[in-house]
């Protein structure tokens, strides 16, 4: 792990091989290259979907209603004929957009919260982790149900209740880095040079605590991405007509018996997707962690 | 736990209290329209008062098991959660069980033998297992067992007393599902946990002296592997939770996490409000549990 002070003396040679030595490390487990390759089409799939999907996602055919696969539909049609498989395409916008800003919020609070408990401590640190207690002993989706039933359902307040539901994990989480950060050297060198608290924590304790924030970011965008799923699911997430998988299931489930395709469809991107980060997340613990790479050495 | 306690019966009346819509037009109804009567009702239901009043006659009531009367049915909250707590306390059991004997059965195994095809099979299906949405295996479940094969009920529920039998082939797809999350983070802390221990020098002492692989598991091992196992299986009781909430709405069963959902569809909020409360009181107990559990797991470990 760098640190702030001996990034002013690296170079740029041994930067790029110790880049390219995370990425061999990252992609010696089989699994985590599976989950960058499946994370990267449904990349993608949400920054190209106009040019993949096949259909437009809100164009209804009233002579296909609940049409099987077939060669015009390659995974059938929902129940007012929407092509299932132009949907999951573009629901992967849905998906990916409320994933991303739920864990960026989540990093923005968690982190700052974490920071100023890991490093002010005392009250400060008191107040904070018993809120980040209380919050964690909300059980998580009952309490994003009740802050988007509370705000009202659309994809922003989806965003927001994701967000601060997994705001308290990435809180502890850097208040337990910042802890022990705190104590190395080029810390206390810093204050004695008159550095103030913010640029402390800001230069030289945010650079040093980021890689295990990542590997549990990267995680909670599996996490974020089921969340969302469940709360369109039940029907306070994304609106129709937006395509969304978990939408699409909620539909799917209620045509289980005569059209079943429409809820496995949707259903198998959700899981696939959240796999994949969740071979990722796996596979950046295994290349972050010093213990693990000692013991792959050996 | 007492400050835990009250910061979360704040966020739980403060987040409330922001739901959209005015209690007392709910409850009025098409009769909200006379000033009269809407004010009266405001003032009876303290809905004049101060926020911070408001809080504490809440708290006061909530304290002596008093959660206020629901909007919707008129009924008293607490009477209707008490009905739905042993609905939800039997399905989160059977989901539980579902959870350990799944979950520390392969874990032992894959850690009885590392790099096996049983231990890769285990490793794959734990990985799926916490990947897979709750809601989507509930519906892949339902399909095959419900509507192909037609060996269970798709949904709804039988008290066990009442029909023993009908009750429990109405539980098995629930349990399964509520019970796969944990039953794979079991199995995946399970494995490195005993490997760990099973590495020690007293498992070798144990071996040497003869010992059948299964005691050694059995009498040396697992109790020593059991304080993280126990740690996740603590936490595993917050996500059950969380999870009864989807599959009791799925699977039509009348619990505590249904009541939830329903009462924010119908905006509620005494219900929810009360209903947030026992959920998030049974996760707070389940962590003091756990904190119990690891002092006779371990005699080192002592509180003050």
């Amino acid at each position: 792990m760098t640190h702030a002070v001996s990034t002013w003396v690296s170079t740029p040679t041994p930067r790029v091989s110790h880049h390219f030595g995370f990425l061999r490390r990252l992609l010696e487990t089989r699994l985590a290259g599976a989950g960058l390759v499946i994370s990267a089409i449904v990349v993608l799939c949400a920054l190209a979907a106009p040019l993949l999907a096949p259909y437009d996602p809100n164009e209804q055919d009233y002579l296909a209603l609940r049409d099987p696969p077939s060669a015009a539909h390659v995974l059938g049609t929902d129940d007012i004929g929407r092509d299932v498989l132009s949907r999951i395409i573009f629901g992967s916008r849905v998906s990916l957009e409320v994933g991303l800003f739920a864990v960026a919020i989540a990093i923005a609070v968690g982190v700052s919260l974490g920071l100023v408990a890991g490093y002010a401590g005392g009250l400060a640190d008191d107040v904070i982790m018993r809120i980040v207690d209380a919050v964690q002993a909300f059980p998580n989706l009952v309490l994003a149900l009740a802050i988007t039933a509370a705000l009202g359902p659309s994809i922003a307040n989806a965003m927001i209740a994701i967000g601060f539901v997994g705001t308290p994990g990435i809180a502890r989480l850097t208040r337990g880095q910042t802890l022990s950060v705190r104590e190395r050297e080029f810390v206390a060198a810093a204050r004695v040079c008159g550095a103030t608290p913010l640029v402390i924590m800001r230069l030289h304790i945010w650079p040093n605590v980021t890689a295990p924030i990542v590997v549990q970011a990267t995680l909670l965008m599996g996490t974020a991405i089921v969340t969302e799923a469940a709360l369109s699911f039940l029907g306070v997430g994304v609106q129709p007509p937006t395509p969304s998988w978990g939408a699409m299931l909620r539909t799917g489930s209620q045509y289980l018996e005569v059209a079943p395709w429409i809820g496995m469809a949707s259903g198998a991107a959700i899981f696939l997707t959240v796999l994949a980060f969740n071979f990722v997340g796996d596979g950046l613990r295994r290349a972050l962690d010093p213990r693990l790479a000692s013991r792959r050495r050996q | 736990m007492v400050p835990v306690l009250l910061i979360v019966s704040m966020l739980a009346f403060g987040l409330l209290y922001v739901l959209p819509g005015d209690p007392a037009v709910a409850i009025l109804g098409e009769n909200a329209g006379n000033q009269q009567t809407y004010l009266a009702l405001r003032h009876d239901l303290g809905l004049d008062q101060p926020l911070y009043m408001q809080y504490l006659g809440w708290l006061g009531r909530v304290v002596q098991g008093d959660l206020g009367q629901s909007i919707r049915t008129h009924e008293s909250v607490s009477t209707v959660l008490m009905a739905r707590v042993p609905v939800s306390l039997y399905l989160g059991s059977a989901g539980l069980l579902v959870g350990l004997a799944l979950g520390l059965s392969v874990a032992v195994i894959s850690a009885l033998r590392p790099g096996s095809r049983v231990d890769s099979v285990g490793t794959v299906v734990a990985m799926g297992g916490v990947a897979i949405p709750s809601f989507w295996q509930a519906l892949l479940l339902v399909y095959v067992f419900a509507v192909l094969l037609r060996w269970v009920p798709p949904s709804g529920f039988t008290p066990f007393f009442v029909d023993p039998s009908l009750s429990l082939r109405m539980l098995i797809l629930p349990a399964i599902v509520l019970g796969t999350h944990s039953a794979a983070v079991i199995m995946r802390q399970g494995r490195s946990a005993l490997m760990e221990v099973l590495e020690q020098d007293y498992i070798t002492t144990a071996r040497s002296k003869g010992l059948a692989d299964r005691s050694v598991v059995a009498r040396h091992a697992l109790k020593n592997a059991m304080i993280p196992i126990v740690t996740v299986i603590g936490l595993q009781i917050g996500s059950l939770v969380s999870g009864a909430a989807i599959t009791e709405t799925i699977f039509a069963i009348p619990g505590v996490g249904r009541a939830a959902v329903d009462a924010i569809f119908f905006r509620d909020y005494p219900v929810l409000q009360g209903a947030v409360l026992i959920l998030t009181l049974a996760v707070l107990l389940a962590n003091l549990a756990t904190d119990v559990a690891y002092a006779y797991l371990d005699p080192r470990i002592k509180y003050r």
